[in-house]
Formats: structure tokens, sequence, C-alpha cells
């Protein structure tokens, strides 16, 4: 394990990273569960003190411990992203079957769809849609979930209808399948790799956005130490030249989004039929 | 020309989980091709040919492992000269219409390879013209894209795109698959007139009876190695093809008995001894103890004890 | 029987005719040969035959009924390409369990090793996989096969010996089989009862000749 990691054949290399991006993630929700609720002791003797060596991150004008208010912030991101990208993919599923394998109607409703989700501003649908309905975590996973479907959905719809026309699926119709059995033996494993590998692609992005509602002040509400209500407090005191409030909280969604993106990427090359067997 | 010694391609690839195992698909390979020659290669289809050409060109993928002497006009083939040669002096015919870019004109496509075999730009367009008129396509076929070509135009323009340039080694992998006799006939022929003005033409295929309409000399590939290099005449009759597995595939043809008299070998096997050992009838306790080297026999070579 | 009635065929409104008013008919225990120019035609009236498209015009009928749009249909079509004919994610013991469980003596008389089962289609080699299509499209309920091109792709040795199989296992179950190939001499071996040539640029009927 220890020898030079570049030496390393591909997919063992591969499995490391994906391994590594699962410690960071389980590491993220244990330590806040661990250590999350000390940022809600105000301390007032210790407020506004730059990163040092007992305080990693610094600790606010209330005298709080930022690096425990960024793990807890990081863990409610992650959730609230987690949710709302599990929702929008399974819609994705959902309408990218319905498109390929129920007739052209259905075909032709699904694609409009998606065409109006994709040229439509995406900030201002989410807004609109998270002001909707109410804002709070509920109204942010509806807005997140309700908006980043499309892309999805013409990877999935465009894959099953390819294989469709494969000679393989007409010669199963031939041998007496039903359309059931063949949607459940040959479409959806072949499905199944694009639609993890989509998923967890859908993450950063669900997760950014959750946090940049909540910065906008159009998701959660302020009580929550989300990385997004963090960012939006920092400003205010980032002309007084306390530049760990918004260093902090930002680098870690950086981080963590970074590291789902790898992760992604990396199952993709796992399951890749080409990479698979090199 | 071109002369190859002992070549084996090893391919690794993963079995379960992070296990590697390592398939040998080609061992022992010779072969030689003079100037002027039509070689034909003739061996099932599937993996050992087809990799031939691609081992020639340097474009196997990245698991793969070559081993052995290549030797291109005197001189040894390694990979930097392959990279400067490849294109511009050995050139390959690509077996399917699909090698072609799908969103360009077939025109572009045919000037580019020519600008990569070492023509200069002025002389491109000239060249092209020449190329598409040498293989009786119009001169509007050049702005067609390549789903608008049939078949044998189709064949045509991918030969054009390796001959476009000054490729003394042409490399034509599978030429007549899926081609009816006429089209078929047609290409071969572009292959043998390739041939008489002085280029060495490497032709693989799994069809007998269509390489022997041009070839001059033919090898025959089998388990993973050459088994016989004859001369095309020698196909004439059972009577001067001297390795057992040459001779029932002769046999089996449809034009002859068509009866296979020997088990198809389907892959390598490690164990000692010959490989046909299993299935050839006038095997004996030789053929079991050691692999038969590639012996010379009159105007050919052939791997077999008994020859 | 296997009859084609008046069949006519073209891929859209806008293109033209493949052929037209084209009638076949293949009795059980006959061998037609098919050959002619490549793209015109003759996969895809195997294609008609076989209930993979539906004709713009005509019939296709078997035994008198129309060709059954779900369940198991009488007539199988084999594949120049058996790698295309396969889910390349399973294993050949699946492809083979699609049709139905396997019949031992059939796999043996087509020379299927049981070693093969557990593997993939990419670690099968060209005549491996058409034997196993073979033994897929073989069920009891077959009762004609039509072999596009089926071994132009395989080596002298695996197609004679694929062949030999084919018309003993057709002659025992009184299958009708529809042989397309360029191969003539392969035609002659194989079909001595009557071989269709497709002319001219549209076909507007098939001349069968009894050689």
């Amino acid at each position: 394990m220890m020898t030079n990691f570049l030496v390393l054949d591909r997919r063992t290399r591969t499995m490391m990273v994906i391994l590594g991006c699962l410690v960071l993630f389980s590491g993220i929700f244990l330590g806040a569960w661990l250590y999350g609720e000390q940022g809600q002791v105000t301390n007032l003797p210790l407020r506004k003190l730059p990163p040092g060596w007992d305080r990693p991150f610094g600790t606010d004008w209330l005298g709080r411990d930022m690096f425990a208010r960024t793990l807890k912030g990081l863990r409610i991101s992650l959730e609230i992203g987690l949710a709302a990208a599990t929702c929008s993919a399974g819609i994705a599923l959902a309408f990218g079957l319905a498109a390929a394998t129920m007739g052209r109607i259905v075909d032709v409703v699904v694609t409009w769809l998606c065409d109006v989700g994709m040229a439509t501003p995406h900030l201002v649908l989410l807004i609109l849609i998270s002001f909707a309905c109410g804002g709070g975590a509920k109204g942010v996973i509806i807005a997140v979930a309700a908006s980043h479907w499309p892309a999805l959905t013409r990877v999935i719809r465009a894959e099953v209808m390819q294989l469709r026309t494969s000679d393989y699926i007409k010669l199963s119709r031939r041998l007496g399948r039903s359309s059931t059995w063949i949607a459940r033996h040959h479409l959806l494993p072949h499905v199944a790799p694009q639609f993890l590998v989509g998923l967890l692609l859908l993450f950063p992005h669900a997760i950014l956005h959750a946090a940049g509602l909540t910065f906008l002040g159009f998701g959660m509400s302020p009580h929550t130490p989300e990385i997004g209500t963090l960012l939006a407090e920092s400003m205010r005191h980032l002309s007084t030249g306390m530049w760990w409030l918004a260093l902090a909280p930002g680098l870690a969604l950086i981080i963590s989004v970074m590291a789902f993106d790898v992760l992604g990427n990396n199952v993709r090359a796992l399951l890749d039929p080409k990479t698979l067997r090199e | 020309m071109l002369a190859i010694q002992n070549l084996s391609i090893r391919f690794t690839h993963y079995t379960f989980g992070l296990k590697k195992k390592e398939v040998c698909v080609v061992r022992g390979l010779d072969l030689s091709i003079a100037p002027g020659q039509v070689m034909a290669v003739i061996g099932q289809s599937g993996a050992g040919k087809s990799l031939l050409a691609h081992a020639l060109l340097g474009i196997l993928p990245r698991n793969a492992r070559i081993e052995g002497k290549v030797s291109f006009k005197g001189q040894r083939l390694t990979p930097e000269r392959l990279a400067t040669l490849r294109g511009s002096q050995i050139a390959l015919i690509p077996q399917s219409v699909t090698s072609l870019n799908p969103l360009l004109r077939v025109g572009v496509q045919v000037a580019r390879a020519a600008r990569l075999s070492g023509i200069s730009q002025k002389d491109v367009p000239t060249t092209v013209h020449r190329a598409f008129a040498r293989y009786l396509l119009q001169k509007e076929v050049e702005t067609w894209f390549p789903f608008q070509l049939s078949g044998g135009m189709a064949r045509r323009v991918l030969t054009a795109t390796a001959t476009v340039g000054m490729a003394d080694l042409i490399l034509a992998d599978e030429p007549t698959s899926g081609l009816d006799p006429i089209t078929a006939g047609e290409a071969l022929g572009h292959l043998r007139e390739l041939a008489n003005t002085g280029k060495a033409v490497l032709l693989i295929t799994h069809d007998i009876e269509t390489a022997l309409q041009v070839a001059d000399m033919v090898t025959v590939f089998c388990a993973g190695t050459t088994v016989e290099v004859a001369r095309a005449e020698d196909f004439k009759g059972l009577g001067h093809l001297r390795h057992p597995y040459t001779r029932a595939l002769w046999a089996a043809l449809p034009t002859n008995s068509f009866i296979g008299t020997m088990k198809p070998i389907e892959r390598t096997s490690d164990t000692g001894g010959c490989p046909f050992r299993l299935c050839c009838n006038d095997q004996d306790a030789v053929c079991g103890q050691s692999a038969p080297e590639l012996k010379r026999t009159g105007e050919g070579w052939v791997r077999c004890h008994h020859a | 029987m296997l009859e084609a009635t008046s069949l006519a065929y073209r891929y859209g409104k806008q293109r033209s005719w493949l052929f037209n008013d084209l009638n076949l008919r293949i009795t059980p225990g006959e061998i037609v040969g098919m050959s002619g120019p490549s793209g015109r035609g003759k996969s895809t009236l195997a294609k008609l035959l076989a209930g993979y498209l539906t004709p713009s015009r005509g019939s296709v009928m078997v035994d008198g009924r129309p060709l059954p749009g779900s369940g198991h249909c009488p007539v199988q079509l084999l594949f120049q390409h058996p790698e295309l004919a396969v889910n390349p994610r399973w294993k050949a013991r699946d492809i083979l369990a699609e049709a139905g469980p396997p019949d031992a003596a059939l796999l043996r008389d087509l020379g299927i090793e049981p070693a093969w089962l557990a593997r993939y289609p990419h670690e099968l080699s060209g005549g491996e996989l058409q034997r196993i299509c073979l033994a897929r499209a073989l069920t009891s309920r077959t009762r004609y096969l039509l072999c596009d091109e089926m071994t132009s792709m395989l080596d002298p040795l695996t197609q004679a010996s694929i062949w030999r199989t084919v018309l003993d296992i057709s002659r025992s179950r009184e299958l009708g089989l529809v042989v397309i190939s360029h191969d003539q001499a392969l035609l002659g071996k194989l079909c001595h009862r009557s071989v269709c040539y497709f002319q001219n640029d549209h076909l507007s009927s098939a001349c069968l000749l009894a050689t």
C-alpha cells in the first residue's frame, strides 16, 4: 500500500481514489456527529480570534468555534444536496425510461420539458421554486430536485433508445419474451452504471446550489449553520479583516464538492467497459 | 521489404477484482514480404490476424506487450521509427467505413491522409483528384459524406486513403468482408495493381478463395502461430500442401469436398507439444513432446514434425 | 409452409421501394438459397420473413396464420455478426437459457463445450458464438431457420462443421431453411432445391429456379 501511487495499475489506483473519497465523506459525517454541537457554544472572551493551534478555523464574533460550525454546516449541506440529487435522479430515470419506451407522444412531451428546463436560467428557477415552497429545507430540496433532472434524462433516454434498436433486444422479443422481462433483464442492467455515475455527478451541483440558495437567503433559515448561512454572515465581517470566517467554510465546501466529482469520474472509469479490461 | 521473426503479442486483462491474467494471443509469428508481392495471411476470424496489422502500425491497446523482431526495409522497426513511418511509408486500408469520420466529407479526409503522408500542401488537391480518378470515383464523390457511399464506393475510398501517399507497405485488413463477389473482385484487383507497381501488400483475411485470386504467397495462421507459408500455386490441389491443418482447410471449402476433417482449433493451448495433436490424424509420440519449429521445405515453410 | 404474398417494403415514405409484389414459398424440409448484389434487400427480406419488420404491403404467413406479435416466433433469424446478436453482459449459459431450458443433445451435436457456458461473449470466438446463437434459435418451436450470411465471417473448417450439423438437424426436424450468401459454391452444396436471384435495381419479382 505504501508503494508509489503512480506505479500501481489503473484499476487499483481507481479503487484507492474511490476509497479515499468515501473515507473523507464518512469523516465529515462522523466529525459532525461527534464534534458539531460545539459550534453552538458561545465563548465571548475568545471571540474574533484568527486560526491558531487549538482553533484550526478560528472563532467568530460570538466566540463560537468555526471548525465545529463548518463541520456541522458541511454535514447539513451534504445531506440536503444528497437528498435533492437522489430525488432528481429518480425523476430523471422515470422520465428517461418513459420517453424511450412509451411511444412518440410521451417522448415529445418529455423532450420539450427537458428543453424548457435547460433553457431557463438556473438560479432564477431555483429561487422561484424555493420561494413558492416556503423556503427551508423542504423548499431547497424541492427546488434543486425539480431543476436538475433534464441532463440525466437525456442521457438515459438516448441510452435506452439505442439499446432498443440492438439486434439482441429484437431477437429476445422473437423468442417470446415480454416487454417487462426485456426491460428488467436487458435494459435496466445496461442503464444502471450510467445512472449511478449520473447520480454521483449530480451531487456536486445539488450541494453547490443548495448552499447558494441559502447564501442568497432563499433557503434554510439563518439559525441553521449551513455553509451558505456561514458564508452569508461572513460577508459582513470581511471588511474588518476576519478572513477566516469566509475562507474556512468556502474551502470546505469546494473540497467536498470536488471530492464527489472525483468519485463520480472514477466510478465511471471503473464501470466503463473499455477500461474495465485493461 | 518487411521481415517479422518470432513475433508474439500478449494481453494482460483483469479476471476478477484486482487479479490479472496474461493471455498470449500470437506466439512465434514469422513472415516476410518482398516488394511487388502480395502476401495473404489466412486464419480464423478473430483476434490474431487484425492484431498483426495493429502491431505493425504500433496501435495496439495499452495492455498489450509485443516481443520479437520486426524489420522494415532492412532496418529494425523500433516504436520511434514506426511513429515516423506510420501513414507515410506503412499504410493501412481499414476494414470498414466506420473508420472514416462521419462528420467530414470524404474528399477532406483523403486530403488529410495525403497531407499526413508527407505530400506538400500545394500538391494535395491534385493528388486527391488523381486518387479518386484512379479508382473510378466521380468528382462529386469528393463532396459526399461517408454515409452516402455504397459498399463498393466505400471500399474504394478507403483504399484511396491508404494509397494517396507514397506508402511502400500496404496493410489490407479484411478488404472483402461483407462484399458481393463483383465488388470483392474489384477491391482485390486494386491490391494486385498496387503490388504490380512495386509496393508490398499484406492481405489479412479469413477467406481463402478470395485471397488466392491475387496473392503470390500465403501464410496460414492458426493457434496463434504461423503454420505454413506456401505459394499460391500450391493451393491448386491437395498435393502440394504440407501441413495437415492447411490440407483440412482446403478440403473444407465448399468448392472442394466441404468436409471438415479436423476439429477447428479455437484458441492456443499452452501445453507442450504441437497444438494440433488432439485433432490431427497423422500424429504420433513426437508430436506430444515438443512444439515443431518452422522448417523450410521447397518453396515454403512448414511447422510440422512430419512434413 | 412459410409464405410471403405480394410483399413490398421501403424504409420510409420518401424512399424508393426495395421490392414490390414479391412472392415466396418455403415448405418444411426445403432448403432455399438466396444470393445477389449487396444492399439490394436480401437482409431486409429476411427480417420481414422473421417478423423483425412489418411489410409496407403484403403479408407473411406461417401455416396459414400471420406471424405472431408476441410469443415465440416459429421463424428464427441468424445474423452475420453473432457478437451483435447477444447481450455482451450476459454469460453464454444465460444467452442459451433465454430461449428456454437448453437441450443437452442439441448442445452436443453443435459441438458446444461445457467450458464455454461460463464465458462472456467477448471471450468466445466467432465460431463458438455462432454455435451458441444456433442452439438458442433451434428450440422445439422453431420451424423455419433464416441464415443471413451466417458463416461468411468464419473460416472454412468452422463453416463446414457448422453447416454439416445444421443440415443434419434440419433434416431430422423437417425444418425449412433459407440460406442467404454470396458464396455460390456454398449454395450449390447446400441448396439443391431452389435458388432466388435478386436482379434489377428494384426487385419486382423473384425468380425461382430449380437447379
